[in-house]
């Protein structure tokens, strides 16, 4: 067993762990965050994207223990005081998400994706950027527009839209 | 707050657990003392289990229990099944082998299930597993149907000693023979429809619960039909009687077919929670997901179309190798057969058909039904002979297939299949113009300037959805019968929750059931819940595959709907004071004709409950209604898609340029709902096409493609935006005109792809899938095309 001591959705959280956890594991199994998904053994699909000191990390192919004093946010994590995130709403809007398991990766590999390439995305970088993210419902067309209106709204669209 | 009516392009209502990480899938369903399954399986693809030492395993840290096939057969438990008998040309039924859940003696594929460990935890599960000692002796596999049907090729079943489990046929070979003889023009082609692996993203999982105080189970299960896992784990498989045995299905994250079928890890977990006394959790991994989910497709068919000297067709006669694998999965017989066969004469008037489909088993993984399961096997071959054939006769493949489309409805086919609606022209005339199709030769010289080959493509496909008639079914081998049922129950302040057989594992069914709710009672959508996926709250159903959910089961909630509403009026007479004849229903009120009197849905509901305005004696009080709908005929959603794309031939890469598909899908409740399900067919359909193939190896019967590093899935990149309308008319065989949109673009697609790869390297030599590799090596046979230009 050893320790880890990390920061999940703005919580600080300490638990004993067999050392070979990974990160999903110590979301799902251990905090309950069941929003993080697991969809291959692979690291090729996405399903478990979150992010570790803000940037976009595979939590499938990373020990909890790599994770000591690190800020984790997940899908639970994003939406603030009841308001959801522009992604979340983006992808609702356009029909980004069928049966919803890839749905969590994506929307945080897509916030990732705004935050290094800005908010002013074309088709084609969406889909490049897309490639760790696997959804076998969609055939990515909705998803690549929810992206592309989301990373609009994060860019302050749909504040003003909604104000 | 408004009605939200059929044909509303809303956002859905479930969305909002989806996209904040709250949706409850199996895996994140978790029991108070629960212990961890994990299977054993066999690294072989045949042999015999000679000895199986579980004892070094018993003895592991946090081992709960390890169980066998012995421990099943003490206790039991009967085999898996297959539910639809086939009976071959001479009358004689299937020959299929024993399916136990854990193996009995033989192992008859890489990844057929041994034994299972059951651990406190789910690493101390995969610890135990190793220390389980087998004995085999291997033996030789047999993989493709051309090995298995070799003479001496050693037998999968001893049942089936040839490897052949059933060789049926359909149609009228006679005519169909003559049909040929007098030919002017004969297509042939030799066809591989590969061998896929349905992959939702979400894996299978199953949790089993014993409740010892009530002698009652439950199953948590990745299901899409989560009655008839019911029904075959109890009449069957004989875990327990029906009423002691609950089957939840929650969330689950797609099921394409996959999810279908009733499986060995189902069954062992729930068995197994009695045995050890601990809830059994069970949550495959992706490897484990390639090896033993049932696989879809691996068709070899030899196919050929007659035609006149006009280029008509005059027959087409189809003969098919279908690889079954090494069990027969739960409806595995019916979709080379009957899901197939019958669809053999697409959109076209052919006055003769016949085929022959070989059933065989392999030392692979069992193959059943797969997004269109049959019908995007047998629209393969109809939309390639087409194209083939105009291409040899010179002629233009759209006015080809135009001048042979079927015109007049309803349609009798040789081949089973009634077409009750339908028209192909327009569909076809809408995708021309919405894919420039005038525009493609300046298109195609322009991509020639540029040193590529680019091609199109038709699919005029067809298919037969919202199954089906149950007595129709049954007379073709079914053992189930495929109505759907449905319940409204209406609160007492007017709020609804509406019950239903189907399952929603992606349809959106909470959205696309409530609109009709809404549009019918005139309640807002928010009042509405759609309940599903529990044998507890709902009583029975026969869940969803074949686009049957909007066809069958929103068919049985609009009849529901109508019960709900006639006693409504009994209510309202009585609250209104007026003769029930004189009560109307329109836009959620209750009205005298000819009044202004009206009392409001929530009003009459309220006194439904209240029952003070009517003696209890003469009407009954409450407001609940239910419905079993069964349909009277198969329906026939067609379209037609178009692929253009570019072949690169010095490297084999290929992009799709645009893609057009414009469908008929009668009647529509959520066209944002019905594209994304266009959207998903159509990926899975390019799937099949440019990247995806199940490999196995032929000496070893080992699965080359088991992970994502090896079996191609299609990613963003892989795809463009889709250009997607429809046409409509409405389906006469149902009350609301719907004929189902589900698998739509996994049928159409494939061919479209491959007809449009064709046409860009100039020669009909082209695989699938269309990898680089084969697509360079395809470029390679005709360097005459790239010169011409
Ligand atoms: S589960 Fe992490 S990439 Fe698939
Ligand atoms: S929505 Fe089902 S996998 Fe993406």
């Amino acid at each position: 067993m050893t320790t880890v001591s990390l920061t999940v959705n703005g919580q600080s959280v300490t638990k004993d762990i067999d050392p070979r956890t990974l990160l999903v594991q110590l979301l799902r199994e251990h905090l309950r965050l069941t929003g993080t998904h697991v969809g291959c053994d692979t690291s090729q699909c996405g399903a478990c994207v979150v992010h570790v000191n803000g940037v976009s990390v595979k939590s499938c192919t990373m020990l909890a223990a790599q994770c000591e004093g690190a800020f984790v946010t997940t899908i639970e994590g994003i939406a603030e005081g009841g308001r959801l995130h522009p992604m979340q709403e983006a992808f609702r809007e356009h029909h980004g998400l069928q049966c919803g398991y890839c749905t969590p990766g994506m929307i945080m590999s897509a916030i990732d994706i705004v935050n290094r390439k800005g908010t002013a995305l074309d088709e084609a970088t969406v889909r490049h950027e897309l490639e760790g993210n696997i959804c076998r419902c969609t055939g990515y067309h909705n998803i690549v527009k929810a992206v592309i209106a989301g990373a609009e709204a994060m860019g302050g669209g749909m504040r003003q839209a909604a104000e | 707050m408004a009605v939200t009516s059929i044909g509303a392009r809303v956002a859905r209502k479930e969305d909002h657990r989806f996209i904040t990480g709250k949706g409850q899938y199996v895996d994140d369903i978790n029991r108070p003392g629960q212990a961890h399954a994990v299977f054993v399986r066999s690294p072989h693809a045949a042999a015999t289990i000679k000895r199986i030492d579980i004892s070094a395993a018993r003895k592991m840290p946090g081992v709960v229990g390890v169980l066998t096939g012995e421990d099943l057969a003490a206790d039991k438990i009967g085999g898996l099944i297959c539910g639809w008998m086939i009976h071959s040309k001479d009358g004689s039924p299937m020959k299929a082998g024993a399916h136990p859940a854990l193996a009995q003696g033989k192992v008859r594929y890489v990844g057929d299930h041994v034994a299972v460990v059951i651990a406190e935890t789910l690493l101390q599960a995969k610890d135990a597993a190793e220390a389980v000692v087998v004995d085999y002796a291997v033996e030789k596999p047999v993989v493709d149907v051309a090995s298995a049907l070799a003479k001496g090729a050693p037998a999968v079943h001893a049942e089936a000693p040839d490897n052949r489990v059933f060789s049926w046929h359909l149609g009228d070979k006679a005519a169909t023979d003559a049909a040929f003889a007098r030919a002017k023009h004969v297509t042939s082609l030799d066809i591989v429809n590969n061998r896929l692996i349905p992959n939702a993203m979400e894996p299978r999982a199953a949790v089993g619960d014993y409740d010892s105080g009530n002698d009652a189970f439950t199953l948590y299960t990745t299901s899409q039909n989560p009655h008839v896992a019911r029904l075959v784990l109890s009449a069957f498989i004989g875990v327990a009687p029906e009423h002691k045995l609950r089957v939840i299905a929650p969330d689950v994250g797609g099921g394409f077919g996959s999810k279908i079928f009733i499986y060995a890890e189902e069954t062992v977990c729930v068995w197994a929670a009695k045995k050890v006394g601990r809830p059994v959790k069970w949550t495959s991994d992706r490897t484990e997901a390639f090896l033993s989910d049932a696989h879809g497709r691996d068709h070899v068919t030899k196919a050929e179309l007659a035609m006149d000297e006009n280029g008509r067709i005059l027959a087409l006669r189809a003969s098919t190798k279908a690889n079954l694998g090494a069990y027969l999965s739960t409806f595995a017989s019916s979709v080379p057969t009957y899901l197939y066969a019958p669809l053999l004469s697409g959109q076209y008037d052919i006055p003769a058909i016949y085929a022959e489909v070989d059933g065989v088993y392999t030392h692979t993984a069992p193959v059943d039904a797969y997004r269109g399961a049959g019908r995007p096997e047998a629209t393969f071959v109809v939309e390639r002979l087409v194209e083939v054939a105009a291409r040899q006769l010179g002629q233009d493949p759209a006015k080809f297939r135009a001048r042979n489309y079927i015109r007049n409805f309803p349609h009798q086919t040789p081949v089973i299949m009634a077409y009750d609606a339908g028209d192909y022209h327009a569909s076809l005339k809408k995708a021309l113009e919405l894919a420039d199709y005038k525009g493609f030769a300046r298109r195609k010289r322009e991509s020639a300037r540029r040193g590529k080959l680019r091609g199109i493509g038709f699919s005029s496909y067809i298919e037969a959805c919202g199954i089906a008639p149950s007595a129709a079914v049954g007379s073709l081998g079914a053992g189930v019968g495929l109505w759907e049922s449905a319940e409204v129950r209406v609160n007492p302040i007017g709020t609804v929750e509406v019950l239903t057989g189907s399952h929603s594992h992606g349809q959106g069914h909470e959205t696309t059931f409530a609109q009709l709710v809404s549009d019918r009672l005139g309640i807002p959508i928010e009042n509405v819940s759609i309940v599903h996926g529990d044998t507890d709250k709902v009583q029975m159903g026969m869940g969803t595959y074949g686009s049957r959910s909007g066809a069958v089961g929103m068919s049985a909630i609009a009849k529901a709907l109508d019960k709900v509403i006639a006693k409504g009026r009994k209510v309202a007479a009585h609250v209104l004071e007026a003769a029930e004849g004189d009560i109307e229903f329109k836009d959620g009120k209750f009205t005298v004709a000819g009044t202004d009197r009206s009392a409001g849905f929530g009003d009459i509901a309220l006194q439904a409950y209240i029952a003070h305005k009517f003696n209890g004696q003469e009407l009954e009080p409450g407001l609940k209604e239910g419905a079993f709908y069964d349909p009277t005929n198969f329906t026939f959603p067609a379209g037609v898609h178009i692929c253009e794309l570019e072949v690169d031939p010095q490297t084999g890469d290929v992009r799709i340029e645009k893609w057009t598909a414009v469908d008929d899908f009668g009647v529509i409740i959520n066209p944002l709902i019905v594209e994304g399900q266009v959207h998903g067919g159509i990926a899975q359909g390019v799937g099949q096409a440019l990247h995806e193939g199940a490999v196995y190896d032929p000496v070893t019967g080992q699965l080359v493609t088991a992970s994502y590093m090896d079996y191609r899935m299609p990613r963003a990149e892989d795809l463009p935006s889709f250009v997607v309308d429809t046409t409509v008319t409405p389906c006469p065989s149902n009350p609301l005109g719907i004929k189902g949109c589900g698998e739509a673009g996994a049928i159409a697609a494939p061919a479209a792809v491959v007809n449009a790869l064709t046409d860009a390297v100039g020669h009909e030599d082209v695989p699938m899938p269309a990898t680089p590799q084969a697509l360079w090596r395809a470029c390679q046979k005709a360097p005459r095309l790239m010169a011409a230009e």
